[in-house]
């Protein structure tokens, strides 16, 4: 079955009816843990605030701090590399690979590498690539993209991650329980990081101030595909970039928080020049980033630190899970991200949301991303093909309401059917099953209002 | 004596001419001069979210001729939505000074029902006697654009207005839900675009309120309603859902009526 647009990705994720429901509950419970994360730090809506002003300004000067961080970055043995696309980001890390005689690596969670493809790219060329976060490890082993960007399993069962293992590497059968899945995973993992020749990261945050990088983990696996093999290749985005030391405490505090409800992720490694014998390279990846930093308000869509709490609030991500985007970041944020960006690709993305407004609350820098969606759903009716079937369908529909005349004789009209329409004609769409069509009163609120007044007078 | 032009939402026009009247009984049982202007018409909000704002602009410069200062104090309406869209949107639409002057003057009186009894009126909180456990649905615009109440994302302090309203009705019980505020999946176009998981959003929240035993669903938009009412006539138990004004005009009437 090939599917086109989210409502169609949706329908597969309906297939298991079973899974939308635990897949919402499960995620809802990150949500609340996020919450109580939350609610224990008594300054959490000014910390909010703060964190969004310094990414604002950040944004304003972008330029500025990453020339900064270059500089220092360079001063403290940092190769700093720049790559304008995904093609150039995923060049460069081979290259380099290459160079150093790599055919295994390791790779910490990074969400600009599944952007990049570079798995795939590195994969095509000879180099085996680890994944090591046990979530993404187990989508790789999968062939198939994360779903979330913090739980990139999240829509799996345990027993089918158990019958995962049990292919892969012969592991008991029928084994779903979550500590004997993660020790059959170390056992895995820890012989793929001894043997690794070089250590692929993300970045969490770039210090303009100290030329130093911030990766966060809860597994340590940063760390550890860093430790062992002489070359360290980090990549990231260019919005990644923070003035100062001084403001990595906001953001840490409301990361992991926002993620997990955790006060801190488990890890947070810095890395501030490569290790004694090693080397470090950064790879500045814009791949469209620029394109968003010169329009409001999609520029606001940069601040974003990827704690994944607008996917764990947001109603319609909860019940159609991440695959249904289509995109390497799903839920409001990638729903932005991606139509900021083509939006004829992702035209049905900005529709896949009620407008409610939670994943604006929720946000740990504030991005108002209701407002976006509503500006990209604007671009997505210019860009229609085929005919303007919106286009149209809104002209008719302001034109007939903004003459109460016309709207009366339509409504009156429109009254009539309905009464004349069972519900059995809803039926007709299996999508529209289980809706009664809604009662019709007999009189409209004009005409009721009339009356009253009428009687009044008399 | 203030002067409230009454805002009956287009679909509150056709479908819940009812919500309209309980609306005006209230407002004029508060002290309020009440009028109908009949130029209103819809206030643009389902072109301003369909991504087409050249087509919202023209009914909301009617909506502010409809409602003039010199004429109505105030613009009062039972739909948190539909003044959502009038009091954050409208700005946006404006070409000119002129344009935005005149939609920012209309914005600025615009209230929806419950806050304009709260806030405008100082009513501490409704009277009369409805005897019921009830279920409040918080609408979206209502609590995030309009800030009914407290969202539960966020950590400001804050109370619930519609809440506090109905706290002070004789026999009121609140149900206590276990997803407070989720949306309802209604969404305007995205029932239409997505009708599979806007329908689930639906039945998970009625399944949410007969759970937690309410045995009536309260809601400050016919929209919610209307949507959410589709869905409970086609199940079982079917609880009903009633408008915000209903509720509170009715439990006056009862007391009054009761002596």
């Amino acid at each position: 079955m090939t599917a086109s647009g989210h409502p169609d990705r949706a329908a597969l994720f309906y297939e298991d009816p079973e899974r939308v429901r635990w897949h919402d509950q499960a995620i809802w419970a990150v949500r609340q843990n996020r919450d109580r994360g939350a609610a224990a730090v008594p300054e959490w809506e000014s910390l909010r605030q703060t964190a969004a002003e310094i990414k604002a300004h950040t944004l304003s000067r972008l330029p500025d701090y990453l020339e900064e961080f270059e500089d220092r970055a360079a001063r403290l043995g940092v190769v700093v590399h720049w790559a304008s696309d995904a093609n150039d980001h995923n060049t460069i890390v081979h290259g380099l690979l290459r160079d150093h005689g790599v055919t295994r690596a390791v790779k910490s969670k990074s969400m600009l590498s599944e952007e990049c493809g570079l798995n795939a790219f590195l994969e095509a060329r000879g180099i085996e690539v680890i994944d090591t976060d046990l979530g993404e490890r187990i989508v790789q082993l999968r062939n198939e993209p994360p779903s979330h960007i913090v739980m990139p399993a999240i829509h799996l069962r345990r027993e089918e991650i158990g019958e995962l293992f049990h292919r892969e590497f012969g592991s008991e059968e029928g084994l779903s329980d979550p500590d004997a899945l993660v020790e059959v995973a170390r056992d895995q993992l820890r012989r793929q990081f001894l043997e690794a020749e070089a250590g692929l990261t993300g970045v969490n945050f770039a210090i303009a101030e100290t030329g130093g990088l911030v990766v966060v983990t809860n597994e340590g696996n940063a760390d550890l595909g860093t430790a062992l093999p002489r070359l360290h290749i980090a990549s990231m985005g260019l919005e990644k970039v923070i003035p100062r030391l001084g403001d990595l405490g906001v953001f840490l505090r409301l990361l992991a928080r926002s993620a997990t409800g955790q006060a801190l992720s488990v890890y947070t490694s810095h890395f501030h020049g490569p290790a004694p014998g090693g080397e470090l390279h950064v790879v500045l990846v814009d791949n469209g980033r620029s394109g968003l930093l010169a329009r409001e308000p999609m520029r606001q869509a940069l601040s974003c630190i990827r704690c994944g709490a607008c996917l764990n609030t947001c109603p319609v991500y909860r019940r159609s899970g991440g695959h249904s985007y289509g995109t390497p970041v799903a839920g409001p944020i990638g729903a932005v991200l991606s139509p900021a960006r083509d939006i004829e690709a992702h035209a049905t993305l900005p529709k896949a949301c009620t407008l409610c407004g939670s994943c604006a609350d929720v946000c740990p820098v504030k991005i108002d991303l209701p407002r976006a969606l509503t500006v990209l759903r604007a671009d997505a009716v210019r860009a229609e093909r085929g005919g303007t079937r919106t286009r149209w369908a809104s002209w008719l529909g302001s034109q007939l309401l903004r003459r109460p005349g016309w709207t009366r004789l339509a409504a009156r009209l429109g009254r009539r059917l309905l009464h004349g329409v069972p519900s059995a004609w809803l039926e007709r769409d299996p999508r529209m099953r289980g809706r009664v069509l809604p009662e019709v009163a007999e009189k409209s609120f004009r005409e009721l209002w009339r009356e009253r007044r009428d009687e009044a007078s008399q | 004596m203030l002067r409230v032009g009454l805002f009956i939402p287009c679909y509150v026009d056709q479908l819940a001419p009812h919500v309209g009247l309980a609306t005006a009984e209230l407002l004029e049982h508060y002290g309020c001069e009440v009028d109908f202007p009949t130029a209103q018409a819809c206030c643009g909000q389902p072109f301003s979210n369909m991504g087409c704002p050249e087509d919202a602009r023209p009914l909301a410069l009617r909506f502010a001729k409809a409602f003039p200062a010199d004429r109505y104090d105030h613009v009062v309406a039972p739909s948190a939505s539909c003044v959502a869209m009038v009091r954050h949107h409208y700005r946006g639409l404006a070409r000119n000074e002129r344009e935005r002057a005149l939609l920012d003057d209309v914005a600025g009186r615009t209230c929806e029902l419950c806050e304009f009894l709260v806030d405008v009126l100082d009513v501490p909180t409704a009277t009369g006697r409805y005897a019921k456990r009830v279920g409040l649905h918080r609408g979206c615009h209502g609590l995030r654009e309009l800030r009914l109440g407290g969202a539960s994302e966020r950590m400001a302090p804050g109370f619930d207005k519609v809440e506090r309203l109905l706290a002070g009705i004789d026999g009121v019980e609140f149900a206590s839900l276990d997803r407070p505020d989720e949306c309802c999946g209604f969404g305007g176009t995205f029932t239409v675009d997505e009708p599979v998981i806007s329908a689930e959003m639906g039945r998970d929240r009625l399944a949410d309120h007969a759970r937690n035993g309410a045995e009536v669903i309260v809601s400050t938009d016919v929209s919610c309603s209307l949507h959410l009412d589709s869905l409970a006539r086609a199940s079982e138990p079917r609880v009903p859902i009633v408008h915000v004004a209903e509720l509170i005009n009715e439990a006056r009437k009862a007391s009054e009526e009761g002596g």
